[in-house]
């Protein structure tokens, strides 16, 4: 590729780490060698310039996949297995409909290998001779006529030999039945740090508890979909709503035996997301593409709400065991703690959910000594996903719940006895990781309680909760979340991504990473243009296409900003270079002139683009073996407070206030930033109080926004957001993650705000009415309690 | 069902969306939404739950706002219907739109073009609505990457612009 440069990002503080030294230092920052920077006095990372494709979303043009047809296209539907296990025996067709106008597709079709590749190839396509959840596809069928199809789908049906099912976590580990692998664990993980079994014997408090969490639903407003194309030159296109372009193409390249370069996949505008689009796409884009290579025409696949929410994928359950060594003085000196999610049916995802989950376990505390053990187990129901936060909720509400029940065991209060045992600089998390960055985990604790007005209003609802139907109360949570892949898998991704200078002379952003909402395209355009010191406008981004942009890795577990904004800082640096080099543009330049030097450049040699690779930091050592080193580039930290008010006519909750302090490095664009929080800290509530996973025969029974309920605009408090900014040497611009983070700390912070209401511990989420009324029952009736118990009344 | 039976079940139904009178060729039970997206390329209506839950579909019929997969064609017969690219010179409007941009009001955007027409609908009724009429003048509007705070925040700022001028 003429004209194309490659630039490595440099493992040495370049420009902006240079410049976060000297800021911590307290000296005046400068701008040391960054010429251009001089040209434009108002930097444009720190401000809200307006979305980049804000203009299409508020008129109704942008196009998502459903807004596009082409010619000649069919309509998709997949026939799935409907029960949990079995053995399939045969199909039949029922008359009445004319089956030679549909296009069917069986797992015979497949021309490479039956499975949606991902971290193991367990989970097929298509089921072939065996079901194992009851959401499971087994046939495809396309037609013109859209309003055909549901009944088509109908008129299938399938005569099975069934087998036992397992639906509970419980069963999965009794083993009554294994129905994956030789133990029904589809990974497990032990972190270890100091001699735990040394602790227990000397310890003032031994405080033990279990905690669980239900699955959750992504609800992204726009359901899934794809259209695939196939053409026997030059391969397969498919155009969809997802998160990661590059696990489409690498799951189609199996599924279809095809080189990469004649496997396209193009993601249109995507209507939320939340990790819900992480995998499950792949599924869909290979049953779309299989009735286009059968049929020969283009197909639409778009689920409907009940399909969506009952078939794809939803946050892991959770069960974890805290056993915890305190001394008298409330110090923690050692815990054990296990950590079991549901996976589903197949590994799909949870693996990599479960070492998030196991290590955010310990959280923003400091333990001397610690023993994790965590498993993600088969059920027989729909693989459980990607969700926002990706197992640190799970871990993390446990937790987060669990200090409250040191505190009242030790007699301390929340707040002290996480003050006690916050992490410092220099001491190392449950996986030995120096926190080598100033964090004062205190001072954000005491600003929290300044914001909340914690104590005043503590004291005055446990005076005025002696009486009334209302009770009111007041709660915390700590807890800190790490952008970008765990451990080494950052390296592994060794991210690529492109900026190229158009014929126009302005730059378009070359990456996989996709828009879903969070502002990805707005965050990396600012990134470039100050890069450079251009204006907002003068850079654009390409629309993720794999024939078009490298692979910048999935836009996941909180790395956008963090890790593939800093390599486009690096690759627009690049154009600068190569142009300063080429003796086209001076040292010191303003906009129009470097755009002038880019439209010559391109006018004599052609494409000119410049690209760069991530390169893990020295200061980054993972031993995967035995689970420790530096788990994390970065981690945010927040303390959240909830004020509640249960309702004991209604037994209903209401969130009163909120308050969401974080520190998040520097906040590149303030409105999206906050727009980020706030959207988390909503489905933090629902999480904790609304959105219940109704099961049946492994199936969602719920599968409906009518009977599955998520926050309207009525029922959400202020919430009200507070950034610290310490900035982050290995960010763009000293940026952290900061998109899942909120997802961790809004339920725990509820239920400690209910307990402290009601004087009634919960451990299970979500609670809802019925679950407080019974458990406010269960006390009322002094025979179901325990005698210690009973004489303390 | 063939296609010439299919082609009988089918009949023709006539409206107004966007102030052009359209005639359809449409099955009378169809939902108006997909009659607005397929037929007619009105795609800035959105199919959210296809069961009247979260409003991504909302259209005014006859200056009401309603959710357009819960409306069988045949009953939109002679109905003035609205859209979001209908609304596309209207000063309120364009208030909105410009306030949603400024405030974060859209995200994903998938739900925003029905969030903007119910905040229409709710400023050409009350034009200066207080934080409860507007929280529950969205209450029909499931968002579920904002939080609707930036939303709320949006309205109150259009609101503000409506009366400046």
């Amino acid at each position: 590729m003429h004209g194309s440069r490659f630039f490595r990002l440099s493992r040495t503080a370049n420009f902006s780490t240079v410049c976060h030294t000297l800021m911590q230092a307290g000296k005046p920052c400068k701008r040391l060698d960054d010429s251009a920077i001089r040209m434009k006095n108002t930097p444009i990372v720190g401000t809200s310039v307006p979305r980049m494709e804000g203009r299409d979303k508020v008129t109704g043009h942008a196009r998502y996949v459903d807004d596009m047809v082409l010619p000649g296209m069919l309509y998709g539907a997949t026939v799935r297995s409907g029960i949990p296990r079995g053995k399939i025996k045969m199909f039949t067709f029922a008359p009445g409909i004319d089956w030679n106008e549909f296009v069917i597709v069986s797992p015979r079709d497949i021309p490479g290998k039956n499975c949606i590749a991902l971290i193991e190839d367990d989970q097929p396509c298509l089921a072939d001779g065996i079901v194992n959840h009851p959401e499971e596809p087994l046939l495809l069928l396309a037609h013109a006529d859209r309003h055909l199809l549901p009944k088509a789908v109908e008129a299938v049906s399938v005569e099975y030999d069934p087998l036992p099912a397992i639906f509970t976590m419980e069963e999965s580990e009794a083993q009554s039945q294994i129905i994956w692998g030789t133990d029904n664990i589809f990974k497990s993980y032990l972190i270890e740090k100091g001699d735990v079994d040394a602790v227990w014997q000397n310890a003032d408090h031994i405080v033990e508890a279990e905690y669980t969490t239900g699955a959750q639903e992504q609800l992204y407003i726009e359901n899934n979909g794809m259209i695939a194309a196939f053409d026997p030159q030059q391969g397969l296109t498919v155009w969809g709503s997802l998160q990661c372009p590059y696990y489409v193409h690498k799951a189609l390249m199996k599924l279809f035996a095809l080189p990469a370069d004649r496997v396209r996949v193009v993601q249109m505008e995507t209507g939320g997301a939340f990790g819900g689009k992480e995998e499950y796409p792949s599924m869909i884009a290979a049953h779309a593409a299989l009735l286009a290579m059968k049929s020969g025409k283009p197909v639409k696949i778009i689920y409907d709400r009940m399909e969506d929410m009952t078939a794809t994928t939803k946050r892991h359950p959770s069960r974890t065991r805290h056993r915890t060594a305190v001394s008298k003085d409330g110090r923690i000196l050692a815990g054990e703690i296990d950590f079991t999610i549901d996976g589903g049916a197949y590994k799909t995802l949870s693996p990599v959910v479960l070492s998030r989950g196991a290590i955010h376990a310990g959280g923003s505390y400091y333990w001397p000594s610690i023993r994790i053990r965590a498993k993600a187990i088969a059920t027989n129901t729909p693989p459980h996903g990607a969700f926002r936060g990706f197992g640190a909720p799970q871990s993390l509400f446990a937790l987060e719940r669990h200090m409250d029940r040191i505190a009242q065991v030790v007699g301390l209060s929340p707040v002290e006895v996480r003050r006690r045992n916050f992490l410092k600089p220099g001491q190392t998390t449950t996986t030995g990781q120096t926190v080598n960055e100033a964090i004062d985990l205190g001072k954000l604790l005491d600003r929290a309680l300044e914001l909340s007005d914690y104590h005043a209003k503590k004291e005055k609802f446990a005076k005025e909760n002696q009486q009334g139907s209302h009770k009111k109360g007041m709660g915390i949570a700590a807890f800190l979340h790490g952008a970008g892949f765990t451990g080494s898998g950052e390296r592994f991704l060794g991210s690529v991504v492109g900026v190229e200078a158009c014929a126009d002379g302005s730059l378009r952003i070359l990456v996989s990473s996709t828009e879903f909402g969070q502002g990805t395209n707005t965050v990396l355009c600012q990134i470039a243009a100050d890069a450079l010191g251009l204006r907002y406008e003068d850079v654009g981004i390409a629309q993720p296409d794999t024939h078009e942009v490298p692979n910048s890795g999935p836009t996941v577990a909180s790395r956008t900003v963090m890790v593939v904004g800093k390599l486009v800082q690096s690759a627009a640096l690049g154009i600068r270079k190569t142009l300063t080099a080429s003796g086209m543009l001076e040292e010191s330049y303003s906009p129009e002139e470097f755009r002038a030097a880019c439209r010559a450049y391109v006018a004599e040699h052609g494409k000119f683009r410049t690209f760069a690779q991530y390169e893990q930091p020295e200061d980054i050592v993972w031993d995967e073996e035995k689970y420790r080193g530096s788990a994390y580039a970065a981690f945010a930290w927040a303390v959240y407070v909830a004020e509640v008010t249960v309702d004991l006519t209604t037994y209903n909750v209401t969130v009163d206030d909120f308050v969401a302090l974080q520190e998040i490095g520097k906040v590149l664009h303030p409105v999206l930033a906050k727009g980020q929080i706030i959207g988390g800290v909503a489905q933090g509530i629902g999480f904790a109080l609304y959105e219940k996973v109704i099961w049946g025969q492994g199936r969602m029974q719920n599968g409906q926004m009518t009977n599955y309920i998520m926050p309207t605009s009525a029922d959400l408090p202020p919430i009200r957001v507070y950034f610290e900014e310490l900035g982050n040497v290995h960010g763009a611009f000293g940026a952290k993650g900061i998109g899942e983070l909120p997802m961790d700390g809004p339920a725990p912070a509820i239920v400690n705000a209910i307990e402290n209401a009601l004087n009634v511990p919960f451990h299970s989420i979500p609670l809802l009415p019925e679950d407080i009324f019974a458990a406010l029952s269960e006390r009322a009736a002094p025979e179901a309690l325990a005698p210690s118990a009973r004489g303390d009344r | 069902m063939n296609a010439s039976s299919e082609q009988r079940a089918k009949c023709e139904i006539s409206f107004t969306v966007n102030e052009e009178s359209e005639t359809v060729h449409a099955y009378p039970m169809e939902r108006l939404l997909d009659v607005l997206r397929h037929e007619l390329g009105l795609t800035g209506t959105k199919e959210g739950c296809g069961e009247g839950e979260c409003g991504s579909c909302s259209v005014l019929v006859d200056g009401l706002l309603v959710n357009s997969c819960l409306i069988p064609v045949l009953q939109a017969s002679g109905a003035k219907i609205v859209t979001i690219e209908g609304l596309v010179s209207d000063g309120r409007m364009q208030f909105l739109q410009q306030s949603f941009l400024d405030c974060g009001g859209a995200q994903c955007g998938i739900c925003t073009p029905g969030m903007i027409l119910a905040a229409h609908h709710l400023l050409s009724k009350k034009p200066q609505p207080n934080l409860e009429e507007i929280r529950e003048g969205l209450s029909g509007n499931l968002c579920r990457c904002t939080g609707y705070a930036q939303i709320i925040e949006s309205v109150e700022k259009a609101a503000r612009l409506g009366v400046a001028t």
